[in-house]
């Protein structure tokens, strides 16, 4: 301790440079006793990065629900653990690249899906299911086409070669992510070890292994970079932003599950944010215990090295284990075998610090706590009224808009509008992102991206795996999990509450449209600066909501990952904020995949009904055009209030369709979600190759309300006449009031829409709207 | 009949290959690490998808010089059964037990699709459970599918009735538009000379399971299987 003693002040640049505010040094001061040296600054830079320590979220997570009679593992660990019945677990998380993924795409990316995979294979799951969340500019521009054809393809290298399907996503483009895109990677896994692998050091004198790839000088300080705005000058920090390897990873994790399968390993910890720094400190404070590690011992990829430069790399690819005493060599020898680094680097020690040596001397000493658990928090003060821009907002009316008339709207024909609407990327096929992913690699991919409304896959150990000892693979052989990505951050900008809300609702309704039942949620923020009154208020409003949504749903938070500082300083320096974006990623179970409902017309002659509110009752706030994609595509306005979430309408929607697939009667479901009930209807007939004929009766409301109104709980679904009457008796269980507006017509048939008090609306050819729609993105890009 | 799926670092299709052999088919399945250089118990070789050595260099470049492909080169010289799927095919490709090479896709981009394909040629333990001219559909899942070879290369394959596979559109066309890599001649599979080494770039095995729908991928096994009992 005594040669830090004489450490001189640190200078007000070297604080900034690490992302550290003047108070926050003064702490630091205070609980070291003394000033840090520079190593010991860069520490506490990452580690008190909102990345990292959540400072500015923390006191708002903590009104989620976390805990039910499913959820194993919660937040606080690498990944959140769920018990899916007959002795198997799920692990499940959602991380954010985006920072990195702006400056640099395709690494960003690529190195997003690394992270969120190893925070799997940490606990002792295979990944066996990748999702992502992207938002990207509008692609009318040129940067944004780079950055969306960059991500993509770093998604697809990283996931491809590790081999995980990527099984599902949502892509959207607004001019609010411009420059600042939004990649949150979710993964899955299925436990294949005994015991839940957790990050808490134990066994004092027990030694300290760091396993995976070398340590380089990549990734310096991405953490503290990914806490803070963008600006002209981030081109700068590409260094921040690290370089994957998806070969070694794939390694990793095999020679990760044999170790850990041995029994040897006590605890262990992913090297992601803040590297050697991170992990040693979490394990030491999640541990109760210190940590001494010698960074002479460190396999390096470069020499010259200084401590600093160990201790902040974000190197892919690594782990450190804490070791069963005398266990270590057989260790060892498994990483060596599978072409890996492994090394003991360090061993547990009693007092809770962790300790760096470097060239026979004390080269940073830190209390573990100070670095990972007693970290600074904010509290910022909300906003007592909406800010203006919401009030304007919510102030539009839809009587503002030219009248809607049998013959269209503004010289557009409805089919004109319905065909722009199609062709807006936000509602496009996403075949040209989803086709470059390897969805079916495990063979366990039940349904394919685009083919229902979630995501579903199997639930199997691999073929000659060691599995857990209480897991009875047998009982559970027809069980399956579904699994979905969900925000409307145009609803959320609008009305942080209602739209974050709104978003797992929205999430257990895609669930539901497959036959699942919604168990848990990790969720991704990604938002502004909390540091601003208008930031604060929509992170504020989002988390409520949110919590409300989760309690409701019954869908706990078992963990996820915050990103704020989501803003770009264009060229005169003033800060453009992204859309609020709260993202949620749910999986649910599905007990019998042999029930499982796509969204695709399935046979002529079908019944179609629609669930939740119906067409002539849409009054109020349930069903609008508020923040709906028509308004904005075709009238270029965000304005409104957003749709109005009613749970208990939701809840039994979502009942009478999971139970109504369960039962066999559905043999489709898509619910309404951006585009209204004439999108989703289009987008049946377009999946199932097949027309429909379809009646819209509509009360006091505008024809443009009646097809892209959007809201209402409302889920789309085919029956089969024979099975008419006990579908109607089922229904008549959860909703009174559900009616059949249409039939499912011929492969050649167009989709035909009338009302009752106006006639036809319109008839489209399918393969026309097919066409439209599923080529829209690869006609942007080769504009 | 006892398999041999070979296990490289990279190679991430291996259990789901062993998957169908021994769980849907209950076959003895051995899975041989690259090391291994013993393949004597073995009947059919197996070289399965994935990124061998993480496709640094070439895909496949550096697995054929591993002891496991060195075993399967002399397994294959004895008139013996090798597979290779995907990856498989382009170790295969590399090693010279098949003709030609797999480059980039035409567009450039990986692909994962559902494609149709004609079956073309049916007295091989391959695909005798298929009928000629069948068409199948088949997973895909590659960046590197492109087959290419020399123009007399092509007319020594096709005279010599070794393309087994051939890309198609559902009525069994051939045309660029259902040719979802550029090959050559719509080629999705091919075998050597003797007909006992298979190299294709669909994935049989993710078309095997009916829990999963497709099951028009399971015939190639169930042929290889029947060939064993009119060889016992």
């Amino acid at each position: 301790m005594s040669t830090f003693v004489a450490n001189p002040a640190c200078s007000p640049e070297d604080i900034a440079a690490e992302g550290l505010k003047p108070d926050e040094y003064d702490e630091i001061v205070r609980r070291l006793g003394r000033h840090p040296n520079r190593a010991e600054l860069g520490m506490f830079g990452v580690m008190w990065s909102e990345h990292c320590c959540y400072k500015n979220s923390r006191p708002l997570l903590s009104q989620f629900p976390t805990e039910g009679p499913r959820i194993l593992v919660g937040p606080g660990e690498n990944a959140g653990v769920i018990d899916v019945g007959n002795g198997m677990q799920v692990a499940f998380k959602i991380e954010s690249h985006n920072h990195p993924s702006a400056i640099e795409p395709f690494q960003g990316a690529a190195t997003g899906v690394g992270g969120i995979l190893r925070d799997i294979f940490t606990m002792g799951a295979r990944p066996i299911a990748a999702l992502n969340s992207l938002r990207f500019g509008n692609l009318e521009d040129a940067r944004t086409r780079q950055i969306f054809t960059g991500v993509v393809s770093g998604i697809a290298h990283y996931g491809n070669c590790f081999g995980v399907p990527t099984v599902g996503g949502e892509v959207f483009f607004d001019e609010a992510y411009s420059g600042n895109p939004l990649v949150n990677a979710m993964a899955i896994g299925l436990m294949e070890t005994d015991e839940i692998v957790k990050s808490g050091a134990v066994g004092i004198g027990n030694p300290v292994l760091y396993v995976g790839s070398t340590t380089g000088r990549d990734g310096m300080g991405g953490a503290s970079f990914a806490s803070a705005e963008l600006s002209d000058e981030s081109e700068a920090n590409r260094p921040a932003v690290q370089v994957g390897d998806p070969f070694l990873e794939k390694s990793l994790v095999e020679a990760c599950l044999e170790a850990f399968k041995t029994g040897g390993v006590a605890a262990a910890q992913d090297m992601g944010a803040a590297g050697i720094t991170c992990s040693t400190a979490e394990m030491a404070a999640n541990g109760g215990v210190g940590i001494e590690l010698d960074l002479d011992l460190i396999p390096e990829r470069e020499p010259g090295m200084v401590p600093y430069e160990y201790l902040l790399s974000e190197s892919q690819e690594r782990m450190l284990f804490v070791a069963h005493a005398g266990r270590e060599q057989e260790l060892i020898e498994i990483f060596h075998r599978w072409g890996l680094q492994a090394v003991v680097a360090g061993s547990v020690i009693e007092e809770p610090i962790v300790r760096i040596l470097f060239e026979g001397g004390v080269a940073a000493e830190v209390p573990a706590t100070a670095l990972s658990d007693n970290t600074p928090i904010y509290h910022h003060e909300l906003m007592t009224e909406p800010p203006e821009y919401a009030r304007t907002a919510w102030a539009w009316q839809e009587s503002t808009l030219p009248p809607a008339t049998t013959a269209g709207i503004d010289g557009q024909s409805w089919g004109q509008v319905i065909v722009a609407m199609l062709s807006s990327p936000t509602i496009a096929s996403k075949r040209w992102v989803y086709r470059q992913y390897d969805h079916q690699v495990q063979n366990n991919t039940v349904v394919m991206p685009g083919g229902a409304d979630a995501a579903v896959i199997r639930l199997r150990f691999p073929s000659g795996e060691t599995r857990p000892a209480q897991a009875n693979p047998a009982a559970n052989a027809n069980a399956g999990l579904a699994a979905t990505v969900d925000c409307n951050a145009r609803y959320v900008y609008l009305n942080p509450y209602e739209g974050a809300l709104a978003a797992v609702a929205e999430a257990a309704r895609n669930l539901s449209c497959v036959g699942a039942e919604p168990i848990a949620v990790t969720d991704n923020l990604n938002f502004g600066s909390p540091e601003k009154p208008i930031g604060y208020w929509q992170l504020a409003e989002a988390c409520r909501g949110l919590a409300e949504g989760c309690r409701k749903f019954s869908t706990p938070v078992t963990g996820g990952n915050v990103s704020l500082y989501n803003e770009t300083l264009d060229s005169n320096g003033k800060p453009q904020p992204i859309y609020p974006t709260p993202v949620v990623g749910m999986v649910g179970l599905i007990p019998d995949l042999a029930k499982v409902c796509g969204q695709a017309w399935q046979a002529e002659g079908d019944l179609i009904y629609l669930l939740g509110v119906s067409t002539d009752s849409i009054g109020d706030r349930a069903v609008t055009l508020g923040g709906s994609e028509y308004l904005k595509r075709i009238h270029g306005i965000v304005a409104g209030q957003p749709p109005k979430i009613d749970v208990a309408l939701e809840l039994a929607v979502q009942t009478a369709c999971r139970e109504g697939i369960r039962q066999g009667l559905i043999r489709s479901a898509h619910d309404c979600s951006e585009g209204g009930l004439a999108i989703a209807l289009a987008e049946c007939c377009i999946s199932g190759e097949k027309g429909a004929s379809l009646t819209l009766p509509q009360g006091q409301i505008r024809l443009d309300t009646l097809l892209f109104g959007e809201g209402g709980a409302r889920i789309v679904v085919s029956v089969s006449p024979e099975h008419q009457s006990d579908w109607e008796a089922h229904c008549q269980k959860y909703l009174p009031d559900v009616r059949q507006i249409g039939v499912v017509a011929a492969e050649d048939a167009p989709m035909t829409v009338s009302s009752p008090s106006h006639g036809l609306l319109f008839s489209l050819d399918v393969s026309h709207l097919s066409d439209q729609w599923g080529n829209a993105i690869e006609r942007a890009l080769s504009k | 009949m006892k398999f041999g799926v070979i296990v490289f670092p990279g190679a991430n299709c291996d259990r789901d290959i062993a998957y169908v052999l021994q769980d849907v088919l209950q076959q003895r399945v051995r899975m041989v690490w690259h090391e291994d250089s013993d393949l004597s118990d073995i009947d059919v070789v197996v070289v399965p998808g994935g990124f061998s050595y993480g496709d640094y260099l070439r895909c496949g470049a550096i697995a054929q010089f591993s002891p496991a492909m060195r075993a399967t080169a002399e397994h294959a010289s004895q008139g013996k059964l090798v597979m290779g799927i995907c990856n498989g095919f382009q170790v295969l490709t590399e090693m010279g037990l098949l003709p030609g090479a797999l480059v980039r896709n035409r567009d450039l981009h990986f692909v994962c699709d559902r494609t149709s394909m004609t079956v073309e040629r049916t007295n091989l333990p391959w695909t005798q459970g298929y009928a000629k001219g069948q068409i199948i559909t088949l997973p895909i899942a590659h960046g590197e599918g492109c087959y290419y070879a020399e123009p007399d290369a092509i007319k020594a394959l096709e005279d010599n009735d070794q393309v087994i596979f051939r890309y198609s559109d559902r009525s069994g066309s051939h045309g660029s538009a259902t040719n979802p890599n550029g090959s050559i001649n719509h080629i999705a599979g091919i075998c050597n000379r003797a007909g006992n080494v298979l190299g294709m770039m669909p994935h049989p095995e993710r078309a095997a399971d009916p829990v999963l729908g497709n099951t028009d991928g399971l015939a190639l096994f169930e042929g290889l299987l029947k060939s064993a009992l009119v060889a016992v």
